[in-house]
């Protein structure tokens, strides 16, 4: 029997019913059509489908959808602000922080997360902010890097 | 595949316990989920009701138990856990143990009540906790009974709940004067699972000799467990490295873990071997700075 979930995802209410078997991840890809967030592993190691619930960083698909009730979800697509990129968006641009891109929005969503409770992160604390999320091309250290000029404030917040 | 089942959100721990007492054995309790949805992808567990308690928030606290030690109620995350300022002097320990526990995501969502009642020997409250001498609380509708966590596990993914209770708090007492308590894990990526974890709580006595000490092996066995062995080879004598190496050989012989695709069992027994005396010495250090 399918069940109501509200929540609010990139500050839009969303009023939907869904199985209770459901994961966080299909409710935002499959329900709300919202597929910038990945699933990856679907078992919670591989963190494509890192999105923010109430301003921390979790996997989506180790979630079941209804236990995010009443939340308050940022996904990738929550980033920009109109068309103007993030400071980390725009950073990973600049680095060449993806390949083929998959583990991105996750690794956007992590290190966004990390900058909100730690806006001035040292190199161990970064690669400990990503730590739950694989890119299987090996692009670390540019993450590392784009990460590190948003901290170092080469990249200005859009108004 | 995930198969379907009923879901039930109770707000207050009387309600859950309402709900567990009418299903029975044909409901399982969710929290975090960060153990429980992996076992229900597989299929290994399928309930009929699921009974989601990560919305009681009364379960969700850290407090002092008025004799200098914790009460953690058992829905607190690790990261709460990890970051409290409460986890300082004999406690430490606890968020050392918690920021290795897993990725920040799985620390942010998942509880330590959770992990405890998932019942992986492999998990890393539960070495940390016995060498702590933690117990925990269970209730059900008839009352309630604490269990010391070093009895909780009973085989692989088996505890001591009975059916219609819920593991609702688990109590730290204060560490003894002149104690102090270590962990650590072997595990190829940070952050995973223990291949082996070692916990090590070391009481001081006169002339630094051994007063007290309590070794907790994790992977190293069907359940979490205590290595009273080698324990006993360094209770009350005055802790040298050669005693230390013979705890740490006393420890493999003990251990009884199995070969799996992590680590062969030889394996597993070396590491036990290693560790305990590393660990045993770093409390030790602890407990003269405590």
């Amino acid at each position: 029997m399918k069940k109501e979930l509200k929540l609010k995802v990139n500050g839009q209410p969303y009023d939907i019913f869904v199985k209770p078997k459901t994961l966080l991840v299909e409710a935002l890809r499959d329900h709300l059509a919202l597929t910038g967030t990945k699933r990856g592993c679907n078992s919670s190691s591989c963190g494509a489908c890192t999105i923010m619930l109430n301003g921390m960083a979790v996997k989506s698909c180790s979630i079941l959808a209804l236990q995010a009730n009443g939340a308050e979800i940022v996904t990738i697509e929550g980033l920009a602000k109109g068309t103007e990129l993030s400071p980390l968006q725009k950073a990973f641009l600049d680095h060449g922080s993806y390949q083929c891109g998959f583990c991105t929005a996750g690794m956007l969503m992590a290190t966004t997360a990390l900058l909100t409770e730690n806006p001035k992160p040292t190199k161990q604390e970064i690669k400990e902010g990503i730590d739950g999320n694989i890119c299987r091309c090996t692009g670390y250290n540019s993450i590392i890097r784009a990460v590190t000029a948003v901290v170092k404030g080469e990249y200005k917040e859009a108004k | 595949m995930i198969k379907d089942f009923e879901h039930f959100a109770p707000k207050t721990l009387k309600e859950a316990l309402t709900l567990l007492d009418k299903y029975q054995d044909e409901a399982k309790i969710i929290c975090g989920g960060q153990s429980l949805l992996i076992l229900m992808r597989q299929g290994l567990v399928a309930p009929e009701y699921l009974i989601d308690i990560k919305g009681i928030s009364e379960l969700s606290y850290i407090k002092s138990d008025g004799k200098g030690g914790l009460k953690i109620g058992a829905l607190t995350t690790h990261r709460t856990i990890e970051k409290s300022s409460q986890m300082r002097d004999g406690f430490a320990v606890l968020a050392e143990m918690e920021t290795r526990l897993a990725s920040i995501q799985t620390r942010n969502w998942g509880t330590i009540g959770g992990n405890l009642c998932h019942g992986d020997p492999a998990g890393d409250p539960a070495p940390v906790l016995i060498a702590l001498n933690a117990t925990l609380k269970m209730a059900s509708l008839k009352g309630e009974r604490s269990l010391p966590v070093e009895d909780f596990t009973l085989d692989y993914f088996e505890t001591a709940l009975k059916t219609g209770e819920l593991l609702t708090e688990i109590t730290v007492p204060a560490p003894p004067a002149h104690t102090g308590t270590a962990y650590t894990k072997f595990n190829i990526i940070e952050s995973d699972l223990a291949t082996v974890g070692v916990a090590a709580s070391i009481t001081l006595g006169a002339g630094d000799s051994c007063q007290d000490i309590r070794i907790a092996l994790g992977a190293a066995a069907a359940t979490p467990m205590r290595a009273k062995k080698a324990e006993a080879v360094l209770k009350g004598k005055k802790i040298s490295d050669a005693l230390l190496a013979q705890a740490g050989e006393t420890a493999s012989t003990e251990a009884d873990p199995i070969s799996d695709m992590q680590a062969s069992e030889e394996y597993r027994r070396e590491l036990v071997k290693v560790l305990v005396p590393r660990i045993s010495k770093e409390a030790m250090a602890r407990a003269k700075k405590a």
